[in-house]
């Protein structure tokens, strides 16, 4: 690390009308180095990276790239200037050929126009076999599983000549299997002269497998560390300003009646696959079920279905005594119970709405909200008030579009709608996904002190760490089915993780000891 | 990437619901103004940017330019100020009246001759009514996320149903015919509507298209009716009885000008009303703006769509009815002149919010009545203003271009979609 930096950051600074999104950003990445970039949402991390990337121009500062200053006015000039980007979401095509994905953008051609596909595929299989990737470029990209799409993604970075690699929240689509050897992919292309700049809020991860860490908060460098120097609450405590608690304090559950019980469900997806394969289990009043599963098992299906939102194909599912299977969503809520949906930007919000509105979403239609057809401005305005308050959401006014918020924020305007209603059950689905320290600790006290008011909870996450955190008892979900059904407080994490990648349950502790239900 | 993006970090971002007379009621505050002022900045470069670029077709159309650029190029661009001033101070003057002769009326005491100078600025109005009508419509279903293209169908079955109520029951009090005659209009058109609305929500088929449809069967089934069960005995033409007198909208003596002017801004009123302050509208808006939140929130999709066409149609089947109640009295085959196509533009150029399509429609009637006197004046096709009302368009669905002429920052505010069917 003696050689001058492959790449170094001076005074970035980017402002939007209202907003300083970077102030006076310096950072600087050395040859063979893993820098994690920690923060929160909102404190300046993506758009730190999209001025890399070529997005944005910084409104002041410089980018010296090996040493030399560079101008990234567009993606072009960062991947010219070797800088690629693995983005959280991926861009990739699904119904093209892996080679063709790699190939778009950077189309060669033969001279009658053809795209030479086979002399491409042969750079993919070298690249792949140099990076320990194993990728076939052949196959179909909507065919491979996720942890092998974001390699797909690492090998349009190789092909392109990228040196400085940026990795967006690498982890958050995958199992920790699959980020493990996400790792050791990161350590080959170290050892191979890449260098890697990787976002994350996952403490653990940077601390395992950066060699520097660099914490932002609200568009300024807080600090830069080691690991050997750091550890998760000092960090948390970079990242957020003030003490965090990572760890959830909960009593022993004071388990009650059967809220919800689901036998033998069975949901068929569009493709006649049965996504959701003749799953029961039970529910009682004062306990967190976790789900756990990786992601595509099943368990988004399960959560429509229970709440009204997908259809069911067979058996049924009973709530606070009700039938409920292929019930509307309106039924199921009136019962009295509240649901966290998965994908908070497309369910659980109406985004170019204020926050006035979306606080008032699954009640507008009733009193207080409404009297007769007439919606009560006022008293809408006074429950938004409260809750903004209450529940700590961030914002200049209740006014403000929901759209405008950080992750963690819009989180907290559902939390506060759904949790200040009268309910008995509670789906939280992926409660804290994408969201950032401070607010994750709040929502998972949130969802603990409706637990201990004796309200039965859901948890589907494929977070390990939140299920384990805050369940009694774990369900784990695996190509459609519960394949084990286990007491939090006797499994470890490695256990609940073998069993999330299809262990079953009598190869991990042998037959009939865990399938208590 | 950019989605994740944008929801991550903060930036200001105008709300879409938030609306000028929204705005206006709650507070005065200085932050009022500014954003009124801000929402209406694109619509308003939009039609000056039209106005100037219609003004050199008015110059490339006229022989009398080309002339005149052949002597000089000094003589060319004077005769250019000098056609396109005259022709825009005919429209002007054909669609406002001349002030100076309004004063003159004033000052003189003179009561024919302001009944004379005021009548552009009636006739302007009365053009307008309808506009608002079909506009108010074509909004409310952009509002729930649907695109309506068939408000010209929906003109026509209203207009239909509203001529039949006209003639057929006759010896009713005006107050009571008047109604009838009006909600067999809003009837009409909105069963007009209510079908595609039907279709879209039980088979998926597309709005777009079947309004279309829609649009062709209307027209052709009103000239079908126009030449059998509807046509006057006494004439040979594909023409309706006339409307009994009580169904007469009242107008004023000495003009055109008719109560469905005001009829037009109470029900502008009600469409506020509706879509800002009922559940009923809140439903609507929070379909048309994120339908997955909407399901989430258990409102009923299915009824949702089929309500909004029904009212969209509806308010369309109204502008039919008050162009026969109001002024012509009778039927003919081809009484619209794309009233319906219109009023997708001027929903478009209203921010679909009922007052921004009140003024956009006074505008698209006040342009289109004094092109009739440019036409007469100085000469000037009319065609010239649908050029114009066509870029007013053009630069309000591309709101980028308009940002690049007048070098304006883009604050985020032209994301807001319209509406979101055409996937």
């Amino acid at each position: 690390m003696s050689e001058k930096p492959v790449l170094e950051l001076k005074g970035i600074t980017k402002r939007f009308p209202g907003v300083l999104a970077n102030d006076h950003i310096d950072l600087t990445l050395g040859k063979g180095e893993v820098h994690a970039l920690l923060g929160e949402n909102g404190a300046g991390k993506s758009t730190l990276m999209n001025i890399l990337y070529g997005l944005y121009q910084p409104t002041e500062g410089e980018i010296f790239v090996n040493g030399e200053k560079v101008q990234i006015d567009s993606p072009s000039d960062s991947i010219a200037a070797g800088i690629g980007m693995v983005h959280q979401h991926f861009m990739l095509i699904p119904v093209f050929t892996v080679t063709e994905n790699v190939m778009l953008g950077e189309e060669e051609v033969s001279a009658g126009g053809f795209l030479k596909r086979r002399e491409a595929a042969k750079k993919i299989t070298e690249l792949s076999n140099r990076f320990g990737l194993d990728v076939d470029p052949n196959a179909l990209v909507g065919d491979l599983p996720v942890g092998v799409q974001q390699r797909v993604e690492i090998i349009k970075l190789l092909y392109r000549d990228a040196n400085i690699l940026i990795f967006d929240e690498p982890t958050a689509v995958l199992t920790p299997q699959e980020a493990d050897s996400l790792f050791e992919i990161m350590q080959l292309l170290i050892d191979q002269g890449k260098s890697i700049i990787f976002i994350t809020h996952k403490l653990r991860e940077v601390l395992d497998y950066a060699d520097r860490i660099t914490v932002i908060r609200r568009g300024k460098v807080i600090g830069s560390t080691v690991p050997a120097e750091a550890d998760p609450a000092k960090l948390a405590e970079m990242m957020v300003g003030r003490a965090v608690d990572l760890d959830v304090d909960r009593n022993p559950p004071q388990v009650g009646e059967v809220v919800l019980s689901v036998k033998d469900l069975l949901v068929v997806d569009d493709q006649e696959q049965a996504a959701v394969d003749h799953v029961s289990f039970e529910l009682h009043a004062g306990e967190i079920l976790g789900v756990a599963g990786i992601q595509g098992n099943g368990q988004t299906e399960l959560v429509e279905a229970i709440t009204g939102m997908g259809k069911v194909d067979g058996g049924t599912i009973t709530l606070l005594g009700q039938p409920v299977q292929n019930k509307p969503p309106r039924f199921i809520t009136e019962l009295g119970s509240a649901h966290i949906p998965e994908d908070r930007q497309r369910d659980g919000v109406v985004a170019d709405f204020p926050i006035v509105d979306n606080l008032a979403l699954q009640s507008y239609y009733m009193e207080p909200f409404s009297k007769g057809v007439i919606m009560q401005e006022d008293v809408m305005r006074e429950n938004a008030t409260k809750l903004v308050e209450q529940f700590d959401v961030r914002t200049p006014t209740i006014d403000t579009s929901v759209g405008s918020l950080s992750g963690g924020n819009q989180q907290k305007v559902i939390v506060a709608r759904e949790f200040t209603r009268d309910i008995k059950f509670l789906v939280a689905a992926q409660p804290t996904r994408g969201i950032d320290v401070g607010s994750i600790e709040y929502i998972h006290g949130q969802i603990v002190e409706k637990r201990d008011a004796g309200v039965a909870v859901l948890l589907v996450s494929t977070e390990l760490d939140e299920v384990m955190q805050l369940s009694d008892r774990i369900a784990v979900m695996f190509d459609g089915r519960v394949t084990a059904m286990v007491d939090a407080r006797q499994v470890t994490k490695e256990q609940v993780g073998l069993l999330m990648a299809g262990t079953t349950a009598e190869e991990l502790f042998g037959k009939g000891e865990t399938q208590n239900d | 990437m950019t989605d994740n993006n944008k929801s991550s970090e903060p930036q200001p971002k105008p709300d879409s619901g938030q609306t000028l007379i929204d705005e206006l009621n709650k507070t005065m505050d200085g932050g009022v103004w500014q954003n009124s002022l801000r929402s209406a900045l694109y619509p308003i470069l939009a039609v000056f940017t039209g106005l100037v670029i219609g003004g050199i077709f008015i110059a490339l159309t006229t022989e009398e330019v080309y002339a005149a650029f052949r002597e000089s190029i000094f003589a060319g661009l004077g005769e250019s100020w000098r056609t396109i001033a005259v022709a825009y101070r005919a429209l002007f003057v054909g669609a406002i009246g001349n002030p100076a002769e309004i004063a003159a009326a004033i000052g003189a005491a003179d009561w024919v001759a302001f009944q004379d100078a005021i009548d552009p600025f009636l006739e302007s109005l009365v053009t307008s009514t309808p506009l608002i009508f079909a506009g108010l419509g074509v909004a409310l279903g952009f509002r729930t996320g649907l695109f309506n293209i068939g408000a010209e169908g929906q003109l026509f079955i209203g207009a239909t149903t509203a001529t039949w109520v006209g003639y057929t029951f006759t010896g009713l009090p005006a107050i009571i015919h008047i109604p009838l005659a009006l909600l067999a209009g809003f009837i009409g058109g909105g069963l007009w509507g209510y079908i595609p609305g039907w279709l879209k929500a039980k088979t998926g088929g597309h709005e777009v298209i079947n309004t279309i449809m829609m649009n062709f069967i209307a027209i052709r089934l009103v000239e079908w009716l126009l030449r059998t069960r509807m046509q006057d005995p006494e004439s040979q033409n594909p023409i309706s009885p006339f409307i009994a007198d009580s169904a007469f909208l009242p107008s004023l003596p000495f003009s055109r000008f008719h109560i469905g002017f005001f009829i037009a801004l109470i029900f502008a009123w009600l469409t506020w009303w509706y879509l800002f302050r009922t559940k009923w509208g809140f439903t609507l808006r929070t379909v048309g703006t994120n339908p997955n939140a909407a399901r989430y929130a258990g409102m009923n999709i299915v009824r949702a769509t089929v309500t909004a066409m029904f009212l969209s149609g509806g308010l369309a089947g109204l502008a039919g009815a008050n162009e026969i109640l109001g002024l012509n009295h009778r039927l003919v085959a081809s009484f619209t002149s794309g009233i319906g196509f219109d009023s997708i533009a001027l929903a478009l150029l209203g921010k679909n919010h009922p007052v921004g399509v009140v003024l956009a429609a006074i505008l698209f009637g006040t342009l289109r009545n004094g092109a009739t006197q440019m036409q007469l004046d100085a000469g000037i096709p009319i065609d010239i203003i649908s050029i114009v009302q066509a870029l007013v368009l053009a630069f309000i669905a591309a709101p980028a271009i308009v940002r690049t002429i007048y070098r304006l920052r883009d604050t985020g505010d032209d994301g807001q979609l319209v509406t979101n069917s055409w996937g």
